[in-house]
């Protein structure tokens, strides 16, 4: 989500969140309990065309479901051995599947969307929590996780410019301040755009 | 334009005292506020929306007391930060903008239609869709412009709007800080920035110790530097 939505227009672009969120909870789990291997290379064929009919950047796409590879590279000739090849085969479609649809949710769905949806889905439970904050609780979620990795990169170069070469602790102080700063610094923002309660 | 009083104001954290002792009626247009880095100019305009409560003193904006009415008074006067990363709180710039609109009872639509005009006027159309953090430093801190605009408010306060930006954002910056209908209160460095305001304010060891037209109030800070 955080720099990983690719704009567009598509059929599935436009969808509704929550259906779209729904539909990928109810794939997930179908082909993950279906033990017909029929069944999950449709499953893979239709996510493919899917990701035709989105449009998205194949390259990014890509980066998003290499690292299970990297698992599968591991756990699929285990398995293989362990409980034959199809069972094997099965396991690694499934898996492949399954992150390419997320993948494909997180690449068409903003993440102002999912907040809507997921206040959407809380407000059953509205008496006991506010929706509102909650889904602003995970914005700044999102939001923070440059933030820090900014900070992180900005103390490793001040300790590469300085040439010193630290413990783990050398590092993870000036980390922990300057992000408790940063928090204060956002904090004083939020109160200023009128978020003071 | 909204009347902004500082009356007998103060302020001190701990044994250190910030502000003593000012009394300023800030009714102009355009207003500059310059001082040496420490002097307490910043905390004297985080007092104008409430982010600061003086500890001794009352500020007012339009009559309304900061301490008591903070949230009134932050629907009026908008503040924009020296950093913009830590003003910007949503992922994406669009998002960022609709964001100022929250809680006001604006349908979606009026919300996405006053987004999009915050956004053409500041030139961020092509990026709305684009997450925040990806703009360059000119960019975030339109952005944390086009997002406090977008809310309406009577007055800016700006803290050093231009201090992280290079010369041509600065200027960009600066010359939509002269041009908006808002009233205006800048704290800077950038002496130049204020040279055309209609008011500028020396503060020094959390004095104000030179208020009047930007040449002559500019000619005494000069002094003070030598």
């Amino acid at each position: 989500m955080i720099g990983l939505y690719s704009p567009g227009t598509s059929l599935i672009h436009r969808a509704p969140t929550l259906l779209k969120l729904f539909l990928l909870s109810l794939c997930v789990v179908l082909i993950g309990s279906s033990p017909n291997p029929w069944i999950v290379s449709g499953a893979a064929a239709g996510v493919v065309l899917l990701f035709l009919a989105a449009r998205v950047p194949v390259r990014a796409a890509a980066a998003q479901i290499a690292p299970i590879l990297l698992i599968l590279l591991v756990t699929v000739p285990i398995q293989g051995l362990l409980s034959g090849w199809t069972v094997a085969a099965l396991m690694a479609g499934r898996l492949l599947v399954a992150v390419a649809l997320a993948t494909l949710f997180t690449m068409t769905t903003t993440v102002t969307a999912v907040l809507e949806a997921f206040q959407k889905l809380l407000r059953p439970f509205r008496r006991f929590i506010d929706t509102d904050r909650v889904g602003l609780l995970v914005a700044l979620t999102i939001r923070c996780i440059p933030l820090v990795s900014d900070i992180v990169r900005e103390v490793f170069e001040a300790r590469t410019a300085r040439g010193t070469r630290g413990s783990l602790l050398s590092i993870a102080v000036p980390v922990v301040v300057r992000s408790l700063y940063a928090a204060d610094a956002l904090g004083e923002a939020l109160v200023a755009r009128g978020l003071d309660d | 334009m909204s009347s902004i009083r500082f009356e007998q104001v103060g302020q001190s954290f701990g044994d250190r005292c910030v502000l003593r002792n000012v009394n300023l009626s800030l009714t102009e247009h355009r207003i500059g506020i310059v001082g040496a880095n420490g002097s307490g100019k910043s905390t004297l305009v985080r007092m104008i929306n409430g982010l600061v409560t003086p500890t001794s003193g009352t500020v007012t904006v339009d009559g309304l007391d900061v301490a008591r009415h903070a949230r009134d008074v932050r629907r009026k006067v908008g503040f924009i930060f020296t950093n913009p990363d830590n003003q910007i709180v949503m992922p994406t710039v669009q998002e960022d903008v609709a964001f100022s609109l929250r809680r006001r009872g604006l349908s979606p639509a009026e919300i996405a239609e006053r987004t999009a005009a915050a956004l053409e006027q500041f030139g961020l159309s092509e990026h709305a869709e684009h997450p925040a953090h990806r703009l360059s430093g000119g960019q975030k801190q339109l952005l944390a412009l086009a997002s406090v605009l977008v809310a309406r408010p009577a007055t800016i306060v700006a803290d050093e709007p231009t201090t992280l930006l290079d010369a041509r954002n600065a200027r960009r910056i600066g010359e939509l800080l002269h041009t908006l209908p808002q009233q205006v209160i800048v704290v800077t460095h950038h002496l130049h920035l204020v040279e055309e305001f209609d008011r500028v304010i020396v503060i020094e060891e959390g004095m104000v110790v030179a208020d009047g037209a930007p040449a002559q109030a500019l000619a005494a800070y000069r002094a003070l530097l030598q």
